[in-house]
């Protein structure tokens, strides 16, 4: 039965690496931004949903909250400066990375160093027996949440109009702006949903993993190794290389603690020698 | 004057200054200033990949941190003489170049920036996991400098030694890249397809060029295992690899000098701001943000729109 657990721990995890890994290979897959600020929307909307729930005592407006904030942040950051480097790696980024600083910098100041937890919501709080074991509900709403996202991301870019102009952009985005397809407003509003999708990680994720200053660069890693394994560009590729990547990082740090990280990273390294791109990329 | 007296007579004047300067600095501000030199040197190791053959890596500081723990290892591990570690840092910062230019030079772009700062972070997950033999996050105190029948542990010696390295790999650089094969690597930052179609190996000169840079940033970072006594995970992570990128860029890609005064100027900064606020960090990401926007060629190209300006009225 223990091996269940870790399945599902990873599993779990496996979901929020999924919800920071699409929103990084969304915005990678249209405007080619390798985007490193987004541990820092992870965090920022993790400490901000903490606040709300602070205040208010609602776990719905905390979620709310982040995601709505962070959303915002990332259409600005994406209107007043992304955007005058279109297709500039090197100044995406700098940029991306000093906004990490500053980020980083301001949330120490606002929210302290210590490590600060969220008290999952009432209805969340009890556990399902499992075997000799009880496993904790939460984790399994994290699971639901998960695959919720992964449904409505897919409907999202298969069934409805948007999602055929963000496929038409992902494609090429000259033709697309040819054919008349506002894509100047879709790079904003997938830029600011992948930074949404981020918040919501960091809020779903503060009541089991702890806030601290730091997180937001130990998120960016591990979101960059799920989508080199699974291919930037490719929402197949982001949920498959985070399931890969939740479900090793728990084995690997039940047994072999002192290389944990390093479990993540071999398998990364071989995929890299024999797909560069990733399992799902596109050249 | 022509213009290349003027460029030595300046030259000239910045040896003799560099040369002077422990007369005239506090041992703080010298200690500083070594500081200063190291940093210089590994900007414009990574200059070598960025500027001159076009290649933008978020994983320096692997090269730089191999070297250092080299030193480390070695020393304290093992009881290796300190100046026999030196040499083995540089190979070993060398050797791990060789074997990851391969891996990053299958791609180019955003994906060359991705692997290169993947391949760090999987050097750093070791020297921060394998507790028993690095330490860990807590590092490892204690490095001794080399001894040459004279003591480093003094501030103006150790500077000295510094600067004789720093200007022994200065000038091996500007060989580089004035030689034929620098002017290969220039050609093909600027077009890789004109190159191969020149008939250039274009491939097996932005490995050379790879594991060169990867030499002088073990350089850097043995001399800065030296410098600080200590090594720790962080001489291997982003954040030291994304300060060399500013550092390169702040003073300007695709000339030695201009990395070496942005380094110095990144270094100089850190400590004043320091000693006033808490908040490097920010005034730090403000600075990435303001160099982007305002100063993409850097200091240098600054400087030359400015003279453009000048002699165009």
């Amino acid at each position: 039965m223990t091996w269940l657990i870790h399945i599902l721990n990873g599993v779990a995890f496996g979901m929020l690496l999924f919800l920071l890994a699409s929103g990084l290979s969304l915005i990678y897959g249209l405007m080619k931004i390798l985007n490193l600020t987004h541990g820092s929307f992870y965090l920022v909307g993790g400490y901000i949903g903490l606040t709300v729930m602070q205040f208010t005592g609602s776990f719905v407006l905390a979620l709310l909250a982040g995601v709505i904030a962070i959303a915002l942040v990332g259409a600005a950051i994406e209107r007043f400066f992304l955007r005058r480097f279109h297709l500039e790696e090197l100044p995406q980024t700098l940029l991306t990375f000093g906004f990490l600083f500053i980020f980083a910098d301001l949330s120490l100041s606002i929210w302290g160093g210590d490590p600060q937890m969220l008290n999952e919501p009432e209805i969340f709080q009890s556990s399902v027996p499992l075997g000799y074991y009880s496993y904790p509900v939460y984790r399994l709403f994290l699971i639901a949440v998960g695959l919720a996202v992964a449904g409505g991301l897919w409907w999202f870019q298969e069934r409805t109009r948007l999602g055929t102009m963000l496929r038409a952009g992902v494609d090429d985005a000259e033709i697309a702006r040819a054919l008349g397809i506002n894509v100047s407003l879709l790079f904003t509003v997938v830029f600011a949903a992948g930074a949404g999708l981020a918040a919501l990680a960091g809020v779903l994720a503060a009541p089991v993993l702890s806030l601290y200053p730091g997180a937001d660069f130990d998120t960016l890693i591990l979101a960059f190794v799920v989508v080199i394994i699974g291919g930037l560009g490719s929402l197949r590729g982001a949920l498959a290389g985070a399931l890969f990547v939740g479900i090793v990082d728990d084995f690997g740090k039940a047994f072999f603690p002192e290389f944990a990280l390093f479990t993540v990273f071999v398998p990364m390294a071989f995929i890299l020698v024999i797909r560069p791109t990733g399992l799902f990329g596109r050249r | 004057m022509t213009s290349r007296l003027r460029l030595l007579i300046a030259a000239v004047a910045v040896v003799a200054l560099l040369i002077a300067l422990p007369a005239v600095l506090r041992p703080y501000s010298l200690g500083l200033s070594t500081k200063m030199l190291i940093f210089a040197l590994f900007a414009m190791s990574l200059d070598l990949l960025l500027g001159y053959t076009g290649l933008a890596s978020l994983g320096h500081a692997a090269y730089f941190g191999v070297a250092a723990y080299t030193v480390a290892l070695l020393t304290l591990r093992t009881g290796v003489n300190s100046g026999i570690a030196f040499p083995a840092a540089l190979a070993a910062a060398a050797v791990t170049g060789a074997l990851f230019a391969p891996l990053a030079l299958r791609a180019r772009g955003s994906y060359f920036l991705m692997i290169t700062f993947a391949l760090a972070q999987v050097v750093w997950s070791v020297a921060f996991g394998w507790r028993s033999l690095t330490n860990g996050d807590d590092g490892m105190p204690g490095v001794v400098r080399p001894n040459f029948g004279f003591s480093l542990n003094n501030t103006t010696a150790f500077y000295y030694f510094v600067l004789a390295i720093f200007g022994l790999c200065a000038l091996v650089l500007v060989g580089i890249v004035n030689s034929p094969f620098g002017r290969a690597l220039r050609g093909i930052r600027d077009s890789e397809s004109r190159m191969q179609a020149l008939g250039y190996d274009v491939w097996r000169y932005q490995y050379v060029a790879f594991v060169l840079a990867a030499a002088f940033a073990g350089i850097a970072g043995a001399l800065y295992a030296y410098y600080n006594r200590f090594v720790g995970p962080e001489y291997l992570y982003v954040v030291q690899s994304a300060e060399a990128l500013i550092m390169v860029i702040l003073g300007g890609a695709g000339t030695l000098i201009g990395p070496a005064i942005g380094a110095a100027l990144i270094v100089f900064l850190e400590d004043f701001v320091s000693s006033m606020t808490a908040h490097w960090v920010l005034v730090l990401g403000v600075i990435y943000v303001l160099v982007t926007l305002f100063a993409p060629h850097g200091l240098i190209g600054l400087l030359v729109d400015f003279r453009q300006r000048r002699s165009a009225k």
